[in-house]
């Protein structure tokens, strides 16, 4: 009883509570195998690609107990368990929310899932020792290494992301990196070779995915009344996910 | 020479040589023979070898001819000769490639008549192709001879005949043969003609000591025409140079025994379903036993199965054009079980289950023979891969959950035609098609009149008169009109099937069963998701009426939010059980002919455009004459939490109840099962494993984009390979009317996030 009061968290599974967008079981896309993603809702970065503007407020979102959460995504513990996979947290950015991730990732861990957190990591400050220990695999995206390219992309600075990514090397944490090749925004090769660099320099980024813009997110910002500032951009043919993916690679990294 | 009186005595003791015992040589029993001697493959599929020179000229030579047969119709049919085991000359394609030889006619793609089943369909199917019958075959079969189709229209009441019309019982086996029956072709090539022909008389002389009642007779006559048919087919392997009274003595002889047995049936018999069986690891012992004496290599093995394949391929019937767009295309359900697991826990996998995949490699995508793997979590690693990479590869797979089937029917279940199971060689069907549900849900509300036509189809009921449909009064009127639907469709079902036991008898396919087969009475639903979402939406949104000047109730205007069948969601799914559940209790209260076991499939082959063509308004929303989703699938666009979501809502429609099959087709982009080959491979043999682990039963996998099918649609001469997954079958995409093309167009593809 003492022992159980003294390891207590500070904020139980059952009472934290948190905004959310949706959800979703889905494969191969929020790390490996078939998961139970919760998106949740509020981001404090406006990227300019962004395909998911519908998770930008806070206010938008369905507020909900993480043991209601977990509820749902116990209910595929039995398939998640059979078909290989797990828990991830996004959104929207999970650490605008970190008393609510922590539950969720925590009693993810119970469920005996897998867990995964995807961040941009701009508010991993936010994210305790006892969030991470929670956290099997991070998926961090990295918007761009060069600070002046990433202010134009996601309106804020890429120094916290940086020393997030830090912190997580020199915890020995698991970490999946993705970076979306936006072209005209993000693929200059002097910045995605320095991207590369940094990353290889962490020693613990297991693969970087490098994600191709795509114009899926189009029709939502119509829908939401909001100006596209990628309304114009081409997505990358294959040749440009090729160089970028090379650059990668050549720094000793797995890129796919 | 006597095929039948043919000398075993010589030969007997050298074809089993090397083989081990069991009780199989003392009794028909392939399964034990197969327990005895498989050599199970746990390994992956880089021994797999490609096409040799031989083969893909003699393919390539029929490609050629299947691009005229697409914008013919048909190839060529012989339009004068009635059909039957002996019927036809032999026929060849490229008589100095062929490996394995035997066609339906004298020539490649030369449709056969068979009017037994019925001699309209027959008629029909000729005209359409510019085609005449010849006049003294007409005369025969309207003058001398009785089919199928006449005896049942001689003693169908008219409830079945008002609701046949009306759409709510159809697809009947009425105007044509009904299949879904297997005979046990490994049969022929274990223990040859002759043994089966003396196990058969012996069968027949037990019954000389029961007294002749109606039953006794009816088998005694069934009996007497089984040893004629197996006669017949030694008869006919003969022309072709194979004398099939004794086992066959080398794994070559093994597959064109076994070829010509299964040829015999599809020579004379136009079932909606002609499936093969589970024939591979049989084959196997076979193949097994060449390779280790030296006999045989791996290229040489693989050639003996894709020309075994090429053959399947080319099965043909002739069918009207209104019975190809029932079913999209042409479809003959060639269906081949591949893989489980044994009741020892051995694998039942073989290199020759891979060697069959690997003919989709060796000969492209095709949706002829019907393959259909039986998965299990259990499932060696190395096959699972390889079923999956297929499924990423070709789309031409259908999944049934091995767990399942050994649970309820055994270790040597085949399913026939697209989800239903059957042991080998010891049970048969009564492929009783479908009713559709959603219809009526409408007669409930309208008191039994046809929303379309005002008829009065269905028990008359008195007029709803409120203005918001209220749940229970339309449930309690729903179970009513279940009732007459359960009593007219059984009704109808008895009737077909005694006319078709008595006009259209399957000879040779039941002279490859055992003696004592049990039957089942295959009853279906279609409908089920439109039913439940309707019945949700009344039940948890407000739902209004609307009638015409009639006071018939014509379409709904549905306000507010409603559970939908497909998201998981127990509100809706526990409908779609209840549904499921009622019905076939309801089919179970019926008097069945000889006896049949009530099954019911939750399948509407593609016949989901067509019911939905001819059902009205729902109150889900769904507009008049919109497709219904196929099979057990949730309605498209409504199943709003991916993949997982949808199917586990499937999984909970009890298999206790629909022992015939439920059947779910899922559409999947391959980026949405990964972003390189070996994840995207992984990530689905996941799927597989996750989806059987939670109960469900079956899963069409199609990996493919939208993209590629409208750019099909647009550009058919450049995919004249493309196969897609239907409701339990795949079909050519470009052969598919338009109207269907899109239909598979619209239907939800689960994409990444």
């Amino acid at each position: 009883m003492t022992a159980g009061l003294l390891q207590a968290p500070a904020a139980p599974v059952a009472t934290a509570t948190g905004s959310v967008h949706s959800w979703d079981i889905s494969t191969g896309v929020d790390g490996p195998g078939t998961r139970f993603v919760v998106f949740t809702a509020g981001c404090p970065l406006r990227c300019a690609y962004c395909h998911n503007p519908d998770t930008w407020s806070g206010r938008t979102g369905q507020r909900m107990s993480a043991a209601d959460v977990l509820d749902l995504a116990g209910r595929y513990r039995r398939f998640i368990g059979a078909a290989g996979g797990g828990l991830t947290v996004s959104g929207g950015e999970p650490l605008l929310q970190p008393a609510f991730t922590r539950a969720l990732l925590a009693g993810a861990k119970d469920l005996g899932l897998h867990t995964a957190l995807d961040t941009s990591g701009y508010l991993g400050a936010r994210a305790d020792d006892a969030l991470l220990d929670a956290t099997d695999l991070v998926l961090l995206d990295i918007k761009s290494f060069d600070p002046a390219i990433a202010r134009r992309v996601t309106g804020r600075g890429i120094a916290p992301t940086l020393a997030f990514a830090r912190r997580l090397a020199a915890r020995r944490q698991p970490v999946w990196v993705r970076f979306v090749l936006v072209p005209g925004w993000t693929d200059d090769p002097g910045n995605v070779a320095a991207l590369a660099r940094f990353t290889a320099s962490l020693g613990n980024v297991e693969r970087v995915d490098v994600l191709p813009f795509h114009q899926l997110g189009a029709a939502k910002y119509a829908r939401l009344r909001l100006d596209y500032p990628c309304a114009g951009v081409t997505p990358p043919t294959g040749e440009q996910v090729g160089r970028a993916r090379a650059a990668f690679t050549a720094a000793g990294l797995h890129a796919i | 020479m006597d095929p039948v009186r043919a000398d075993l005595g010589g030969v007997a003791a050298d074809p089993w040589q090397g083989f081990t015992g069991g009780c199989w040589p003392d009794r028909i029993d392939v399964r034990d023979f197969i327990q005895s001697n498989v050599t199970p493959y746990t390994g992956d599929a880089a021994f797999l070898a490609g096409p040799t020179e031989r083969t893909r000229a003699l393919w390539s030579r029929l490609i050629a001819m299947f691009a005229e047969e697409r914008s013919r119709g048909i190839y060529d049919v012989d339009a004068r000769t009635p059909a039957s085991i002996t019927s036809h000359a032999p026929g060849y394609i490229d008589r100095e490639r062929e490996l394995i030889t035997g066609l339906q006619t004298d020539a490649p793609l030369r449709r056969a008549i068979m009017p037994n089943g019925g001699l309209r369909m027959v008629e029909n199917g000729l005209a359409a192709y510019g085609y005449q019958l010849d006049p003294a075959v007409r005369e025969v079969f309207t003058r001398y001879r009785k089919t199928h189709n006449d005896g049942v229209f001689d003693a169908y009441p008219a409830d079945v005949l008002a609701a046949r019309r009306a759409h709510v019982i159809t697809g009947l086996p009425d105007a044509y043969g009904r299949g879904r029956i297997i005979g046990d072709y490994r049969r022929v090539p274990l223990y040859g003609v002759g043994r089966l022909i003396a196990a058969k008389r012996a069968e027949k002389a037990a019954l000389d000591a029961r007294p002749s009642t109606a039953e006794v007779i009816r088998d005694r006559e069934e009996l007497a025409e089984q040893i004629r048919a197996l006669g017949e087919l030694a008869e006919m392997a003969a022309s072709y140079g194979h004398d099939v009274t004794r086992p066959a003595a080398t794994a070559r002889e093994a597959i064109q025994w076994l070829y010509l047995a299964y040829l015999a049936a599809v020579k004379e018999q136009n079932g909606a379903a002609m499936s093969l069986g589970r024939t591979s690891t049989f084959l196997d012992v076979y193949l097994e036993r060449d390779l280790r004496a030296g006999r045989l290599t791996e290229i040489e093995a693989q050639e003996l199965i894709d020309d075994f394949i090429i053959k399947l391929r080319i099965v043909r019937f002739l069918r009207t054009p209104e019975y190809d767009q029932l079913f999209s295309g042409d479809p003959t359900w060639v269906t081949e079980t591949i893989g489980g697991i044994g009741r020892d826990g051995r694998p039942l996998v073989t290199r020759t289950s891979f060697r069959y995949l690997q003919t989709l490699y060796n000969l492209g995508p095709a949706p002829e023979p019907n393959l259909t793997v039986l998965w299990s979590p259990a499932l060696p690693d190395g096959f699972k891969r390889f079923c999956a990479q297929v499924s990423i590869d070709t789309s031409s797979i259908q999944y049934e959950s091995d767990d399942l089937l050994r649970a309820r029917w055994g270790d040597d279940t085949a399913i026939a035609c697209c989800v239903s199971a059957m042991e080998v060689g010891k049970q048969m069907q009564f492929f009783g098609a479908r009713v559709n549900l959603a219809k009526t849900l409408l007669y409930a509300i309208n008191g039994g009149r046809d929303e379309n036509s005002g008829a009065q189809v269905g028990p008359a009921l008195p007029p709803l008169t409120g203005d918001v449909l209220d749940y229970a009064e339309v449930t309690a009127r729903f179970d009513t009109m279940m009732d007459w639907l359960a009593k007219t469709y059984v009704d109808a079902l008895n009737v077909i099937h005694y006319m078709h036991d008595k006009y259209a008898y399957e000879r040779l396919e039941m002279a490859l069963h055992d003696y004592g087969v049990l039957r089942t009475m295959a009853c279906g639903i279609a409908g089920l998701s439109v039913a439940a979402d309707s019945l949700a939406a009344i039940r948890y949104a407000t739902v209004r009426p609307v009638r015409d000047e009639d006071g018939l109730i014509v379409d709904y205007v549905t306000e507010g939010e409603f559970p939908a069948y497909g998201n998981d969601d127990d509100r809706a799914d526990e409908i779609a059980v209840w549904l499921v559940r009622t019905f076939m209790d309801k089919v179970r209260r019926r008097q069945t002919y000889r006896g049949a076991l009530h099954t019911q499939s939750v399948l509407t082959i593609t016949s989901n455009v067509v019911y939905g063509k001819h059902t009205g308004s729902t109150p889900d929303g769904r507009r008049s004459g919109e497709p219904f989703a196929p099979g057990a699938n949730p309605m498209n666009g409504r199943d709003r939490h991916g993949l997982v979501a949808a199917a586990l809502s499937v999984a909970k429609l009890p298999y206790s109840h629909a022992e015939d099959g439920i059947s779910l087709t899922e559409s999947i982009t391959p980026a949405a099962l990964g972003r390189t080959r070996e994840e995207r491979v992984g990530n689905l043999v996941g799927i597989l494993d996750g989806y059987v682990t939670c109960g469900g039963y079956h899963m069409n996998v199609n990996v493919l984009d939208r993209a590629t099918l409208l750019d099909a649609m647009d550009h058919p001469e450049r995919y004249p390979q493309l196969t897609i997954r239907v409701s339990g079958y795949a079909v050519n995409f470009v052969r598919l009317t338009r109207e269907q093309q899109l239909d598979v167009v619209n239907r939800t593809f689960h994409e990444s996030v």
